[in-house]
This record gives structure tokens, C-alpha cells and sequence, in this order.
């Protein structure tokens, strides 16, 4: 039998009967992307963004510092100016350098009031460096790629 | 090396650091005579990013993702590896809770690294088919880790003290589901693989590593089980739970590359084993031990190993009191077990030192760190 099996490539014939079989439509893993966008997860930690209140357009930052305290890569800048009025900081710049980011996370663990989170926007390839070192404005607008059909 | 030409048949050549089966920026300078390789040495430190040196500078937490990024291809077992030596220092241990989750992302991730391994080192082989159907496989892993903690590769799925994420919706169904299906895919690679012949031909006597060499160069995981030596330190020293599961450590006798590639399948069968048990019985309760915020740990040391896909990874830190690490060590066992390619090399031919190069399993980010 084993002789028979030898003579007969017996081997590569059961190699190829799993090749044949994988060849069905259901097995087909391949992503459309450019054409069909992917769905990340719910958790997924992509671009970051700060969040507004949808009432009335303001910033939800405290200009509180953990974020930036947090990074490991001390990415995140947050500067504000004290209110004497509120007696509290209000934000004026927020810098946070992409091309340093490994989207892990700390800085959103640590934000107390969920202001800066790590959305699903995965889309961050750009022309230069200069470009991946987003400001306030870019942070609440989000990433706007190109769609091409 | 190069001084001692002693006639003109030798021939010292550089095998990478480009060549694509050095897995990464191995460069390795073979001395050959005709196809036999007389000696090889191996270049490392393309890849070198001074991890231990970063380690002093950031903070316990901050220094977590960065581990991710020694074994890529393991990220999850690299971080369970780092929060068990924090825990140490702080003498906490993880709840119940998080130690299940944690053993069932450890084995998925045992068995995406595996898979890896197997589809990559079947492609140096030349065999194409089982890097796609091995891919695919790994996909749905990766999928599971995405769904739980929002990335693929360097994951940060642990933090020190238990878990940050909870388990999402659908966790057990979902990992129950790759379970089912996943048996049965192994089986489909070993019907591609086992018996075939040029896969026998090219692996069965190729880069033999004895027991006691193994010993010797502190060569760990399964270069070492497919010597005969059955060591796993999950059984040996269990962390994070393992001695409640009940599983095998398969081992071959002949430590050649195709006992390694058995028991590699094999160890593949066993994680399922182990993720199908923890998966049943996720215990209650809460996930996150209690660690103060700020991580303190007092002055002292602390040694923890585990068992990584590609054997002992241990983690040696110095704590002086501060809010940073005094010093951390890395153990990787892709660096120890580099350390074989030589004396398995010593008479192989050219073409084997591809087989030998992929069969240790390296990953240049852990080799270099």
C-alpha cells in the first residue's frame, strides 16, 4: 500500500485535493479596498480626534495635561491660558505629532472627560512629515482622504 | 574569518542582510567549500532600537507598548510576560478573570505566531500554498484580538495589575467558533505538508540539535522539545493559571527540522485544547487587581519567565523606588536560540541553511530589540 502510494504520488495528490478544494468562493479572503472600505472594530485605535460638544461647539478639553503626560512618546502639546474670569485653563493649542504615534492608547485612557479619543479613521498616509503633525482644527475635523473611484 | 583562506576552494559570502529568507536583517557570513558550509556567523543589530534603554526613561505603564514591538509576531505574550515581572515587583496578582482572558489570548496568539512560522517556513521550502491557507487562519485571530483590544499586531491588550478592556460581545462564540473550524485546518496542512515528499526530503536530517547541545546553548521551546526534552514552562512553573487546564507537551526524539516542524502542529492542537477549557469557564468577577495609579513599586529585582511561541521569554527589572524602571532585561528566545544556527549549520548545505535559519523561528525585532 505505502509502496503503491509512493508510486502513484500519493502525497502531492492529497495535497492538491486540499489546494482544489480551497478554491471555492466562500474561501475567498481578498479585500476590494479602495472600493470597499473596510469596517475596523468598535475598539479600534486609529486616528485621533478631539472632541467637541455637540451643543454648543465647544471643546470638551480641560487642557488638563494627562494626555501629554501619559504618551510615551511625549507627543501630545497642550497649551491654554487661564480664564480670570472662570478661573479655569481654556485650551488654545493642541498639537499631537502622528508620525510618532503607535496608537496605543494611554492617551485616551488617561483623558478624564473623553475629549481625545482614538477613532476608527485608519487613513493616514501622507506626502511628508510635516503633514502627519496635526493641530486643534485638524484634530476636530478629523482626516479627510481621498475617495477614489 | 576572512584571513584564513587556506586554499582557493573556500568561499566566505554574505547571506543577507537583505536576502528574504533571513526573516528580517539577519546577515549571516557563511564559509563554504563548494555547496558545504564550513562555518557560519551570524551579524545581528540591524534592528536594534535600544528597548532596555528606552525602558529607563518612560514610566511602568508607558513602558508596556513597547514590548509589543520586541516579538511582533507575539505581541500578546510579550506583554503578559512584562505585567507579570510589574506584578512581581508589586506583589500583586491578576484576578481570576483577567488570568483566563489572559491564557486565552496567549494560546490564540501561540497559535497566529505558529502559523506564521509555518507558512513562511514553507515558502523558503518552496511551498507556496501554505502561507495563503495559513494567513487565513491568522486573519481570523487577529480579527478576535482587534475585537477586543483595537489592534492587530502590537496589541497592548494587558496592563499591569489585570486587564483595561472587557470582554466584548460575542467573545466566547467567536473564539469558540475558530476553535471548531481551526482543528480541522490543521489537519489540511498536514495533509499539504506531512507526508509530502520534498518537505521530508528537505527537513528530515537537516540541522539535527541534540538534547545536550540544546542544553548548552540554552536553546528553549520547541527546538528543544523536538530534542526529547520535555520542558514547558506553563507546566513547569505555571503562571497566570495554566496548572488548572490539562494539556500535553508533545515532544519527537530526533531534533532534526522536521521533528520541529511536528511538534510545532502538535503544540498548535495543544493551545486549542487549552483555549477550548479557559473559554468554557471564564470565571466572574472583576478584571483589574488593585494597583495604584501612579505604578511605585518598591526598590528590589524581580525574574519572570514565560513560555512565548518560541520558547523561555523572561523579563529581568530592577526597581529603585521611583516611578521608572531601574534597569530591565530581556531574556528573548529568539536571540538564545540563534546561537544554534552555527553548529547546526556546520556541514549543511547552502540550501539548508535556509531550512535551518527558518526552522529556529526568529523574529529579528526580539533578536536585536
Amino acid at each position: 500500500m505505502k509502496f503503491l502510494r509512493k508510486i502513484f504520488l500519493g502525497d502531492l495528490w492529497d495535497g492538491l485535493k486540499v489546494t482544489f478544494r480551497s478554491q471555492a468562493p466562500k474561501y475567498i479572503y481578498t479585500e476590494q479596498y479602495p472600493a470597499e472600505r473596510p469596517a475596523v472594530s468598535e475598539r479600534f485605535r486609529g486616528a485621533p480626534r478631539l472632541n467637541i460638544n455637540p451643543e454648543n461647539g465647544e471643546t470638551l478639553c480641560i487642557s488638563c495635561d494627562l494626555c501629554a503626560i501619559a504618551c510615551p512618546e511625549n507627543l501630545i502639546k497642550v497649551g491654554s491660558v487661564r480664564n480670570p474670569e472662570t478661573r479655569r485653563k481654556d485650551l488654545v493649542t493642541f498639537t499631537y505629532d502622528l508620525s510618532r504615534c503607535m496608537f496605543c492608547g494611554l492617551c485616551e485612557d488617561a483623558c478624564p472627560v473623553d475629549a481625545l479619543e482614538l477613532t476608527q479613521d485608519f487613513e493616514l498616509a501622507g506626502y511628508s512629515r510635516d503633514g502627519a503633525i496635526w493641530d486643534r482644527q485638524m484634530l476636530e475635523e478629523g482626516p479627510h482622504p481621498q475617495k477614489y473611484q | 574569518m576572512s584571513e584564513t583562506f587556506l586554499d582557493a576552494n573556500e568561499l566566505v559570502i554574505n547571506m543577507g542582510p537583505q536576502h528574504p529568507s533571513t526573516h528580517g536583517v539577519l546577515r549571516v557570513i557563511l564559509k563554504l567549500d563548494g555547496e558545504r558550509v564550513l562555518d557560519s556567523d551570524c551579524v545581528i543589530g540591524y534592528l536594534h532600537r535600544g528597548v532596555e534603554k528606552i525602558a529607563e526613561n518612560r514610566t511602568y505603564t508607558m513602558f508596556a507598548p513597547y514590548v509589543d514591538r520586541m516579538d511582533y509576531l507575539s505581541a500578546v505574550s510579550n506583554g503578559l510576560g512584562y505585567c507579570l515581572t510589574v506584578e512581581k515587583l508589586l506583589n500583586v496578582e491578576a484576578p481570576p478573570r483577567a488570568q483566563a482572558v489572559r491564557v486565552i489570548l496567549v494560546e490564540l496568539n501561540r497559535i497566529a505566531s505558529h502559523l506564521f512560522w509555518l507558512g513562511t517556513h514553507a515558502l523558503d521550502i518552496g511551498a507556496m500554498a501554505p502561507l495563503f491557507y495559513t494567513l487565513r487562519e491568522r486573519e481570523e485571530v487577529l480579527k478576535i484580538f482587534e475585537n477586543y483590544c483595537g489592534a492587530r499586531i502590537t496589541t497592548h491588550a494587558f496592563r499591569i495589575g489585570g486587564l483595561y478592556y472587557e470582554l466584548y460581545e460575542g467573545f466566547e462564540a467567536e473564539v469558540n467558533a475558530f476553535c471548531d473550524m481551526f482543528g480541522a485546518r490543521v489537519d489540511e496542512y498536514e495533509q499539504l505538508l506531512t507526508e509530502n515528499r520534498i518537505w521530508v526530503d528537505r527537513l528530515k536530517g537537516v540541522g539535527i540539535l541534540n538534547a545536550a547541545q540544546c542544553k548548552d546553548l540554552g536553546v528553549t521551546g520547541p527546538l528543544l522539545r523536538a530534542a526529547g526534552v520535555k520542558w514547558d514552562l506553563r507546566k513547569a512553573q505555571p503562571y497566570s493559571g495554566y496548572e488548572q487546564y490539562d494539556f500535553d507537551i508533545p515532544t519527537r526524539v530526533n531534533g532534526d527540522s522536521y521533528d520541529r516542524y511536528m511538534v510545532r502542529i502538535a503544540e498548535m492542537r495543544e493551545s486549542l485544547k487549552i483555549i477550548r477549557q479557559a473559554v468554557a469557564k471564564i470565571p466572574a468577577g472583576p478584571a483589574m487587581a488593585k494597583v495604584p495609579k501612579v505604578i511605585k513599586p518598591p526598590a528590589g529585582e524581580a525574574y519572570v519567565s514565560i513560555e512565548a511561541p518560541k520558547g523561555e521569554l523572561g523579563y529581568f527589572m530592577v526597581s529603585d523606588g521611583t516611578i521608572h524602571p531601574y534597569r530591565v532585561h530581556v531574556r528573548p528566545p529568539s536571540f538564545v536560540n540563534l546561537q544554534a544556527l552555527k553548529p547546526m549549520a556546520r556541514g549543511a548545505l547552502v540550501a539548508d541553511v535556509v531550512a535551518i535559519i527558518g526552522t529556529i523561528d526568529i523574529v529579528l525585532g526580539e533578536v536585536d530589540r
